[in-house]
């Protein structure tokens, strides 16, 4: 078993939202409900779900840019919450984040080579010269050449500021990094660029990625075990090709049939999706009305995420009581 | 059968600050009564503006230079203002990427359906509003009476897109034009939508030119396929013939670029197009891919390869593809 790097334990996150300057009433939603999850030092994990199950949430919770309303998060074996300001400091050189604009994630006045210094600054590492030669080689290493260096975030295209924003979290040589849905404002033919070089980081640097999509062809091709989200609770986890191969949790069967595919045999009638997501505040499975196989307990139980056969978790009632059998 | 859509050679041109640049160039395709043709290409490459041109509804700075654009036997370009938006929205409809900034938000959805439907049909404000709530059970919003009384805000993204196309319904279109339509949704919503134009299409023989970047949802729901890079078509078939045998280098590209679902394997590195799209303001003469083509030849640099049909039904512009299958 490789090192544990992140334990998640009973996580979550409330967000109050008040509807209205005359409404009293205000609404409490749980972004992120009862997480449990391990990443283990070397892996990419995967982490889908549809907009808003929490996935955001759950990595702003984990890079700490989010306090949770409860539960733990620790990252080798410390619990990051309890962290001052200075300890907090070091855990950010360990683990850094790459964002999903790149429009709106880089100063517009400060040229690549300044956006990429920057953490070394912040952390009081090398000296100028030192500094602006790790600067070069990085930006060498994620495909920007040296005369690019002096330019302005808005002379680059996504896909090459794309690769700055990928540079500045490397710089610090972190051992984990979170990436929130990178490609997902890119093209196509660059997004592949993308995500080749993030693989070849990964060898290069013996990193560890927390990997947020939506898209699930992209998770696919990234991740070593993937985690399903659904309206904050992680639904189902495995093994990559367990996912894809035999999905247990009847909303990966449904997101995976949604799909669309290049393979036109594929073309027909797919699983009826049926509803939308959320009844506020109802009891019993959060999937329960968009379900195919509503089971009477999913009206009054939320399931757990319970092991299956020792090698896959999955929460759903249908699942487990399959597995009594 | 004649054809429902002719476009012929149709140039659409902006002036900006920064000089001219050809958003359309030179597209020539055809549509039948029914037919779904998707458009494929990444941003930039003109595909937005060929569906604003085909709705003569491009933005003040710009203009159609050349071309004709033949809608049952009828040229729009030459119609006047009063006729096209007879038109619009009557014939030809169209369903935009976003639907929260496409509708009115201080509006109910009701009425916006119905101000369309009396525009065009001529009806009292009442049973024009009962067709909008026949129009929205159409398109499968529950409990439509109360819905029509929705602002745009109270509707998930889902439920606009649909309210989006009863509205682009509401009139009965010969033709739809979808840009975009699913973009803005999660994929199990995207499906939702991409079925009900499919049934929607089935049911009033309606033909749809489907706008995306995506090509899973092309060989889901066309019947043909224009592949676009940089202003141009640069290659054009049946959908099966171009996922089966992409001859256009461009084309080859982004179907190996794409992660699983395309390609059964799940190969360490994908294969990648280097380089980005080229800008508009500066285009060199010649091919406009040459710069990212692994192909590229001294002839490719000296002139822009047409669109020809090298196999029947296949159109592709490259001079390479064009050579290799001659000497076959």
């Amino acid at each position: 078993m490789p090192d544990l790097l992140v334990d998640i334990q009973k996580l979550n996150k409330k967000y109050t939202l008040t509807s209205g300057m005359f409404n009293s009433k205000n609404r409490v939603v749980d972004a992120v409900n009862d997480v449990n999850l391990k990443i283990f030092k070397g892996e990419t994990l995967g982490l889908v779900g549809e907009s808003g199950c929490g996935k955001s949430t759950l990595a702003r919770l984990i890079t700490r840019l989010e306090k949770p309303s409860s539960g733990f998060i620790s990252f080798k074996g410390e619990n990051i919450n309890s962290y001052n300001s200075k300890s907090l400091k070091a855990y950010r050189r360990n683990v850094q984040l790459i964002f999903q604009d790149p429009y709106s994630s880089l100063n517009p006045r400060k040229s690549a080579a300044v956006i990429i210094k920057e953490p070394l600054t912040i952390h009081h590492i090398g000296d100028r010269n030192t500094r602006s030669k790790s600067v070069l080689e990085l930006m060498a290493k994620v495909g920007l050449s040296a005369e690019q260096a002096n330019r302005y975030p808005h002379e680059f295209s996504g896909g090459q500021r794309q690769r700055i924003g990928i540079a500045r979290a490397l710089i610090l040589r972190p051992e984990m990094i979170v990436a929130d849905e990178p490609v997902s404002a890119l093209d196509v033919s660059i997004q592949a660029q993308i995500l080749n070089l993030l693989k070849d980081l990964k060898q290069d640097f013996g990193l560890t990625y927390l990997f947020v999509s939506h898209d699930l062809n992209v998770i696919r091709h990234m991740s070593d075990r993937i985690a399903v989200m659904y309206l904050g609770q992680i639904v189902e986890l495995a093994q990559n090709h367990d996912i894809y191969d035999y999905p247990l949790h009847p909303y990966t069967q449904m997101l995976l049939a949604a799909v669309p595919s290049c393979d036109r045999q594929k073309k027909g009638k797919k699983v009826a999706i049926k509803g939308e997501a959320r009844i506020e505040g109802a009891r019993g499975c959060n999937f329960k009305n968009r379900c195919l196989y509503k089971l009477p307990v999913c009206e009054e139980q939320q399931p757990v995420l319970k092991d299956i056969n020792n090698k896959r978790f999955c929460a759903c009632h249908l699942v487990s009581a399959k597995e009594e059998e | 059968m004649p054809p429902l859509l002719e476009i012929k050679e149709l140039i659409t041109v902006f002036d900006t600050n920064r000089g001219r640049i050809k958003a359309v160039d030179g597209v020539s395709l055809s549509l039948q009564p029914g037919e779904t043709l998707g458009i494929v290409g990444e941003s930039g490459c003109g595909k937005t503006m060929l569906a604003l041109s085909i709705m003569r509804l491009i933005p003040a700075n710009g203009s159609i230079i050349n071309g004709s654009i033949f809608f049952q036997g009828q040229d729009l370009l030459k119609l006047s203002a009063e006729e096209i938006r007879s038109k619009r929205g009557n014939e030809i409809a169209m369903v935009f990427q976003e639907p929260m900034t496409s509708l009115n938000p201080v509006i109910r959805i009701g009425e916006q359906i119905a101000e369309a439907i009396r525009l065009h049909q001529n009806l009292p404000a009442k049973q024009a509003l009962a067709l909008s709530i026949e129009q929205l059970r159409e398109v499968g919003i529950p409990d439509p009476e109360r819905r029509a009384q929705d602002y745009p805000h109270q509707l998930s993204g889902g439920m606009r897109q649909r309210v989006m196309v009863a509205m682009a319904m509401s009139c009965h279109p010969r033709l739809l034009l979808a840009d975009e339509p699913t973009t803005a949704l999660d994929v199990t919503i995207q499906a939702q939508i991409l079925d009900l134009i499919s049934d929607l299409k089935e049911k009033n023989n309606m033909a749809v030119i489907l706008i995306t970047h995506d090509l899973g949802i092309v060989a889901q729901t066309a019947e043909n396929v224009a592949v676009m890079y940089a202003g141009k078509i640069v290659e054009n078939s049946q959908v099966n013939e171009i996922f089966a045998n992409p001859l256009h280098p461009y084309t080859k590209g982004l179907i190996a670029s794409l992660p699983a679902s395309c390609s059964n394997d799940r190969q360490e590195h994908l294969e990648t197009i280097p380089g980005s799209v080229p800008s508009l303001y500066n285009l060199a003469a010649g091919c406009s891919f040459r710069e990212r083509c692994s192909w590229a030849e001294t002839l490719c640099a000296e002139q822009d390869p047409e669109l020809r049909e090298i196999k029947s039904g296949h159109f592709v512009a490259c001079w390479i593809a064009q050579q290799t299958k001659k000497l076959n």
